[in-house]
């Protein structure tokens, strides 16, 4: 099926044994970096939004606006309703450290009230309503919010920017599938002369395009996958970096399936380009006799 | 004798310009030997192309091996193309490629293989003189010595017509007459040869080949002899 890769030295120096001729590695070399980095990047915010959403899928937080006098009853409430699986009271201390933010050395005042906040997960199936009920009954202004309802934008976003990256990494690949067709095509021009003499000796034009689609293939996958270690090593310089560790590193990595695409990317810039430049050539040689 | 190529009624026009073959009537016996001569543009080489199939005809029908291949899809050529050899005027050398590449090419496209070449391939060019230029890219030949290597790529594979236009205008009279030799050896062993030329030495040292001349695009032949063959040519 591949056997065309691996021709002849004498096939070889029909078209001349010259490489990187033309700025077509380069292109592609270019492309596959922007490709791998894009694509790592839509890769990433995927798992982030999975783990994400995963985790606050049943996640709640109790809200009592003016503090909790009887917060250790209201845990303990929780603790003991049904379908509740994790209770996790928020420090007043965290809670005056995130409002120092915003009111500075104000927010340590004993003044002011400050909310007191406590997150619980609950199983599957838990009946919320009970557990509004029960915790309204220690804490009769405490609110419950689901922290998927706050969460929701953010993974929209998510979710859009992920597309825009596939989108992009489409939009990459047409692009330098266009570049091999015009280098394709010079290639043609340059060589015309070769294919008329082969043509005129009885050659078909698949035997022809074979040698041009040798050619391109070995070019595509230098420039593929130059491009992919280049935008590889970007990334292991990022992912080491404290900007893109939370992404890479921390909670939300790229996981295996995640790698095997991204180590796939430039074998199949490279078929996409071989195969476009088969049909280019193809084409081409059909508008001769 | 099978005819080899049968034109009829054949015309051949370049774009919108005028006829530059017309009327084309004759029949090549198989392993006749024909020498096509004409002032020049009379139509020689536009002849020649249509014979080794680089041209289809605007008008007409025209036989080769004893198929249809006035219109036959480009797909179906390339095993008739392998059963002609060509040798060009202006050579049509690969220049990238040795002398013994550009002789080995025709070989190559129907699938020897390496050992299969090198032989034949190294015989022919001691046959042309050339054994030690075997690595010489065309640039680095002189014109005989291109032409010689032309020579060599249209016979490596035996065909069974082979056409040459002009195949002695670079070389001397002493290499004219090796090639005469060698296209007359060819034709004994059944090779149909047509040789487009002027040579009229070429012509007069072999006898027994049959003439065509052309004239303003068509064929002479006031005695009917090309359109109908003597049995004794076909």
């Amino acid at each position: 099926m591949i056997s065309w890769m691996f021709a002849s030295q004498a096939d070889r120096r029909l078209l001349g044994t010259t490489r990187f001729r033309g700025p077509t590695p380069w292109v592609i070399a270019i492309m596959s970096f922007s490709i791998m980095i894009i694509a790592a990047t839509g890769l990433a915010l995927s798992s982030t939004a999975g783990s994400l959403s995963q985790a606050i899928a049943s996640r709640y937080a109790v809200e009592v606006p003016n503090g909790a006098q009887n917060l250790d009853a209201l845990v303990a409430t929780l603790r003991s309703s049904p379908g509740v699986t994790a209770v996790e009271p928020v420090p007043e201390s965290d809670m005056r450290e995130t409002l120092k933010r915003w009111l500075g050395p104000a927010a340590e005042s004993a003044d002011l009230p400050v909310p007191a906040l406590v997150n619980f997960d609950t199983s599957p199936g838990a009946d919320l309503r009970a557990i509004q009920q029960r915790v309204k009954a220690i804490a009769p202004a405490a609110e419950i919010s689901a922290h998927r309802d706050k969460v929701t934008p953010l993974l929209r976003s998510m979710r859009e920017i992920q597309w825009l990256a596939f989108g992009l990494v489409l939009l990459l690949s047409a692009a330098a599938t266009s570049a091999v067709v015009l280098a394709a095509r010079g290639a043609l021009d340059t060589h015309r002369f070769t294919i008329e003499v082969m043509h005129g000796i009885g050659a078909t034009d698949l035997q022809i395009t074979r040698l041009f689609q040798r050619k391109i293939a070995i070019d595509a996958l230098i420039g593929s996958l130059s491009g992919a270690a280049a935008g590889a090593l970007v990334l292991i310089l990022l992912a080491s970096g404290a900007s893109f560790a939370g992404m890479l590193m921390g909670g939300a990595t790229l996981g295996l399936t995640d790698f095997l695409i991204l180590l796939l990317l430039p074998f199949a810039l490279t078929a996409l380009a071989t195969w476009v430049a088969r049909r280019a050539v193809l084409a081409a040689l059909r508008d001769t006799l | 004798m099978a005819a080899i190529a049968e034109f009829d009624s054949v015309g051949l026009r370049y774009g919108t310009g005028a006829e530059v073959l017309r009327d084309m009537d004759f029949r090549l016996a198989e392993g006749g030997f024909y020498f096509l001569t004409g002032p020049s543009g009379a139509g020689k080489t536009s002849l020649l192309k249509l014979l080794y199939l680089a041209q289809r005809p605007t008008r007409g029908r025209i036989r080769l091996f004893g198929e249809e291949l006035t219109e036959a899809p480009r797909e179906a050529l390339p095993p008739f193309r392998r059963r002609i050899g060509v040798v060009f005027q202006d050579f049509r050398l690969i220049r990238h490629l040795s002398a013994f590449d550009n002789v080995a090419l025709p070989l190559r496209v129907a699938g020897a293989s390496d050992d299969e070449i090198e032989g034949p391939v190294r015989e022919m060019l001691a046959w042309v003189g050339l054994a030690d230029r075997a690595s010489a890219r065309p640039p680095t030949l002189s014109g005989g010595e291109q032409q010689r290597v032309a020579i060599a790529r249209a016979v490596i594979n035996r065909p069974q017509l082979l056409v040459a236009d002009e195949p002695t205008g670079n070389v001397d009279a002493d290499m004219a007459k090796r090639l005469l030799h060698l296209f007359t050896a060819l034709n004994r062993l059944g090779t149909t040869i047509v040789v487009a030329t002027h040579d009229v030495g070429l012509i007069s040292a072999t006898p027994g080949a049959d003439l065509i001349r052309l004239e303003n695009g068509g064929v002479v032949d006031p005695t009917g002899m090309l359109r109908n063959p003597p049995p004794r040519n076909l």
